[in-house]
């Protein structure tokens, strides 16, 4: 049975740690032919930039070839060829399968049917776990470590797949959230009853105030879509509120780092770019290395080899 | 034993289904593929009195005895009905249906971004013991059993 990184719950601690470990040396020299004569295909039912430069950039770091499609117009689903059937085809063809699509558990049955690793790029509002290996990542990298810290997310808490995955991860490290967010966004009761399920300490704030900015180790921004609310005005409320500027990190922890997944569009105001705690875009070239790892990982190899390459 | 119920043919040797709610009974036929048994004989008694539940409905299968598996799909849709083993004429073995911890191409998920709604595929569903949910393999979504629609 081949190894797949479907969702981010089947990860141990242990297994987490491993894996950061495995990118930390891919940051420490990112440029190595360990997949060479290897093709790694990106199967994108969804388009995603960001999402597939960063697993073409790990691939072609690490010396494999890239096949796949960007665009799901162009391949044969839409002439009515089953999920299936695509992977058992492309399954001839690659030694691994990356996959984005638009519908949730695409990953898992991609998984059990394919005959080489799945690895998940995201499926729907379902799970999107290299991205939380990123986020771990980065945090680990600017914190020096994952536990005991204050994390506060804030904006779309609601549909924000990667704010669930990132709580869901933490649980081993024992954290305490700060989840701020208007009422019609809160974080879902589901994701509540986990916390209390597996004792992580968290508070709820409609405020996005100074103060809990001055608690904070990581803050977590996140996009208000305006495609969520039904309720135009309650948009239109809400819109500014979660708006991150410069002047409100005045009292900021010097550790502190704000992250976001990106795209951002106006929830971090460009002035904070400048700032020593902004981030996000280191944060994303953290996914080139969490990806090379995740990758290298399905495919068997292991820490010691990477170490030795 | 009512008057009703015996006027449903006596079997010599097969299964009988008892105290399945009426608006059930059809589901349940779907459910056992008592049409795909070929040479059997089945016994349908619908809409009879009950004392117990006000209007039952009654199944007796001739020949055929079903596996725990097949008859503990039952609990979905129908908790409470009572299956009688019958052996020349007698009931030798009276028994209740259990929910199993894994229910596959029976129940169909409320979620419509589920990709087991829109791939050829049989749906996998997780149940854990005296819970009344039942969680998608594939989305995770849950959904409570009295909500439950099948395939």
């Amino acid at each position: 049975m081949p190894r797949n990184l479907v969702g981010i719950d089947a990860l141990t601690r242990d297994k987490i740690l491993y894996l950061l470990d495995m990118a930390r040396e891919f940051e420490l020299r990112p440029n190595r032919k360990l997949l060479d004569g290897r093709i790694v295909a990106t199967l994108f039912f969804e388009p995603s930039t960001r999402t597939r430069l960063s697993f073409e950039t790990a691939a072609n770091r690490l010396g494999a070839k890239v096949i796949g499609f960007t665009d799901p117009k162009v391949t044969s689903s839409t002439k009515g060829e089953t999920l299936k059937d695509t992977i058992l085809m492309v399954g001839n063809y690659a030694d691994v399968i990356v996959m984005r699509h638009y519908l949730e558990g695409a990953a898992l049955y991609a998984s059990e049917v394919s005959p080489v690793p799945v690895i998940n790029a995201g499926d729907g509002a379902h799970q999107h776990p290299t991205q939380t290996m990123l986020d771990l990542y980065t945090i680990r990298q600017t914190q020096g470590t994952l536990e005991n810290l204050n994390i506060c997310l804030v904006g779309d808490l609601r549909y924000g797949r990667t704010v669930h995955s990132l709580l869901m991860a933490m649980r081993h490290f024992n954290p305490t959230f700060h989840f701020v967010a208007p009422p019609s966004l809160a974080m879902p009761d589901e994701y509540k009853e986990y916390c209390r399920e597996y004792g992580i300490h968290y508070e709820e704030h409609e405020e996005f105030s100074e103060a809990i900015i001055a608690q904070s180790d990581i803050l977590y921004m996140t996009r208000v879509q305006r495609e969520r609310f039904s309720d135009l005005m309650e948009y239109e409320r809400v819109k500014d509120v979660y708006i991150l500027r410069r002047d409100m990190l005045r009292e900021a922890k010097t550790n502190m780092r704000i992250l976001h997944p990106l795209p951002r569009v106006n929830e971090i105001h460009v002035d904070v770019d400048d700032d020593p705690h902004a981030y996000y875009f280191q944060q994303a070239r953290n996914g080139i290395y969490a990806r090379q790892a995740i990758i290298c990982d399905v495919l068997g190899l292991t820490l010691e080899d990477i170490r030795h390459d | 034993m009512t008057n009703e119920t015996r006027m449903v043919a006596a079997i010599e040797n097969g299964t009988v289904i008892d105290h399945i709610p009426s608006e059930k009974l059809f589901a349940i036929v779907r459910l056992l593929r008592l049409e795909e048994l070929g040479r059997h004989k089945v016994f349908i008694g619908y809409n009879l009195d009950s004392q117990l539940m006000g209007s039952k409905s009654i199944i007796k299968v001739s020949d055929r005895y079903f596996t725990d598996a097949e008859l503990n799909q039952l609990s979905v849709v129908a908790p409470n009905v009572t299956l009688c083993i019958i052996r020349g004429y007698k009931v030798t073995e009276k028994k209740r249906v259990a929910l199993p911890d894994t229910l596959r191409g029976i129940v169909r998920c409320n979620n419509p971004k589920c990709i087991t709604n829109n791939e050829p595929m049989p749906t996998l569903f997780h149940h854990t013991t005296g819970s009344q949910v039942l969680r998608c393999h594939y989305c995770d979504k849950e959904q409570n059993i009295s909500e439950v629609k099948l395939i």
